[in-house]
């Protein structure tokens, strides 16, 4: 846990990694058009840092790829997230987490949408809710600790 | 239905930032926009173009969520997420920060005057709505702090020409409050939506509210009078009418034009929509019909859209994509 010292869930399962996107001929060639597809969107979320372990969210199955939905022609892009307990006080952070890693990178004609798997939260329809509310989030990003916070869960980890 | 809502303008007004709120002067010469570049800028026209007049950028140290003027158009409110309120007074092009409001916990999400000018709402995520007295000398006292919601509260509206106030919140319900005996008191609990309720409008006469939702719908509230006449019990607010099936995301804003009834909505579907209800419709039972759908009228969502006081025909919309719009409405024959 972020600055505690009691781990909620202190020895989660670990999932084995995907393994790197396979680049085909069609993608290299520089005049196709490239639609974003549902491996790219996983691809930006899957080494997203978990707030309470070394871990990535891929590793502990918190994202995976087929809860990942993306549709270029409408604009729209949808992730579930599977919190490993369901009690999980960090869920709602996971969530800003992903959030923000999209609407970084994504062009801003995307509607980025961030639920709970069904039933795998006692409190997914509040996180739901929160993550929804985009007036919310736009003032949690105003929260120089809060955003502090999810900078962590997005930087890179290092190999040590 | 194209054609009925044509585009005249657009103004990049909040670069690189999201446009969160635009209001009209009582007399319509000017339009003042905030965002979340934490400034405030005033819009004036020139020609057939829309101008910055002014920028008011040294009021608040984070975004500018909603700005209101006051009744005799002399001075502009603004509700920051910075958890204060500034009161601005106009002397000739500049404007002036005269106050500023202290007391939310934490982000003010909306400003309202009340018709006669002397009364300042404010709501907040702190769930509360603050009232505030305004004197002869300016000075502003806060005379109550209404609790009513459970959750944050996102707008408030008072009546046209009643002190009424209406809020709405985060808890999907509308309260709305009114005096009595030297306190304020919330007279009345409007539920139905099934999510946030964004923003409300009245009517002109004040007989009717419009609200928008998370739950993708509008809804349209009559009030009712209860017993007999010159009792004090108060209206009954019932629900007369829903529209669902029209907006495909959060429905941000509502606005009710009081020259022509027609009432335009803001969308996070990114598109503007206007409905007018049916001629010979029943009071009790009204019926309004999509008269216009501007899909892609902004490239993000749609954070509002206002009527202008003056222009029946002039609609200003703004958006995530920092742009504000100006749209001419024609009915459809």
């Amino acid at each position: 846990m972020v600055g505690g010292s009691q781990l909620e869930n202190a020895n989660p399962l670990i999932y084995r990694r995907a393994g790197e996107r396979q680049v085909t001929a069609q993608e290299e060639d520089e005049d196709a058009t490239d639609r974003i597809d549902d491996r790219e969107i996983f691809d930006l979320i899957r080494c997203i840092n978990d707030p309470e372990h070394p871990l990535t969210l891929e590793e502990l199955n918190v994202v995976e790829e087929i809860r990942v939905k993306v549709s270029d022609e409408e604009n729209l892009v949808s992730v579930e997230f599977t919190p490993t307990i369901p009690h999980c006080s960090m869920a709602t952070l996971i969530g800003l987490s992903i959030k923000v890693k999209l609407l970084r990178s994504l062009p801003e004609r995307f509607k980025v949408d961030v639920h709970i798997t069904p039933g795998t939260h006692a409190s997914e329809h509040a996180v739901n809710k929160q993550l929804a509310d985009k007036e919310r989030v736009a003032a949690a990003l105003e929260n120089s600790h809060l955003l502090e916070v999810v900078n962590q869960c997005l930087s890179a980890r290092s190999l040590a | 239905m194209k054609d009925t809502l044509a585009l005249l303008s657009r103004v990049n007004a909040h670069p690189d930032s999201h446009c969160w709120f635009v209001a009209w002067n009582p007399s319509g010469t000017l339009l003042a926009s905030c965002g979340g570049d934490r400034s405030i800028r005033i819009w004036g026209k020139d020609g057939d173009n829309w101008v910055c007049k002014s920028v008011l950028g040294e009021g608040h140290q984070r975004t500018v969520r909603k700005v209101a003027w006051s009744p005799c158009g002399n001075y502009l409110a603004s509700a920051s997420f910075d958890a204060t309120t500034c009161i601005w007074m106009k002397k000739k092009e500049e404007f002036e920060c005269i106050t500023t409001l202290e007391g939310h916990e934490n982000e003010v999400k909306s400003v309202a005057w009340a018709p006669s000018g002397s009364l300042l709402a404010t709501c907040s995520r702190d769930k509360s709505v603050w009232l505030w007295e305004v004197d002869e000398e300016e000075e502003y006292e806060c005379v109550s702090v209404l609790n009513s919601h459970t959750q944050d509260v996102k707008h408030v509206v008072w009546h046209p020409n009643q002190e009424l106030l209406a809020s709405a919140s985060y808890d999907d319900t509308v309260k709305l409050y009114r005096e009595e005996e030297d306190d304020w008191v919330c007279c009345a609990t409007l539920a139905g939506h099934t999510s946030t309720v964004w923003s409300l409008a009245f009517d002109q006469t004040g007989e009717r509210l419009a609200t928008c939702s998370d739950d993708k719908t509008v809804r349209i509230w009559r009030q009712l009078e209860n017993g007999e006449q010159g009792s004090k019990i108060d209206p009954n607010w019932k629900c007369v009418c829903t529209l669902s099936g029209y907006h495909t995301r959060t429905v941000y804003d509502v606005n009710w034009n009081h020259l022509t009834g027609a009432i335009a909505t803001a969308c996070g579907d990114d598109a503007i929509r206007i409905f007018e209800e049916d001629s010979g419709s029943d009071p009790l039972q009204p019926t309004f019909s999509l008269t216009a759908h501007m899909p892609r009228a902004h490239t993000q969502d749609i954070n509002c859209v206002a009527w202008h006081p003056k222009d029946p025909s002039l609609l200003a919309s703004c958006s995530d994509d920092g742009e504000m719009a100006f749209w001419r409405y024609q009915k459809p024959e």
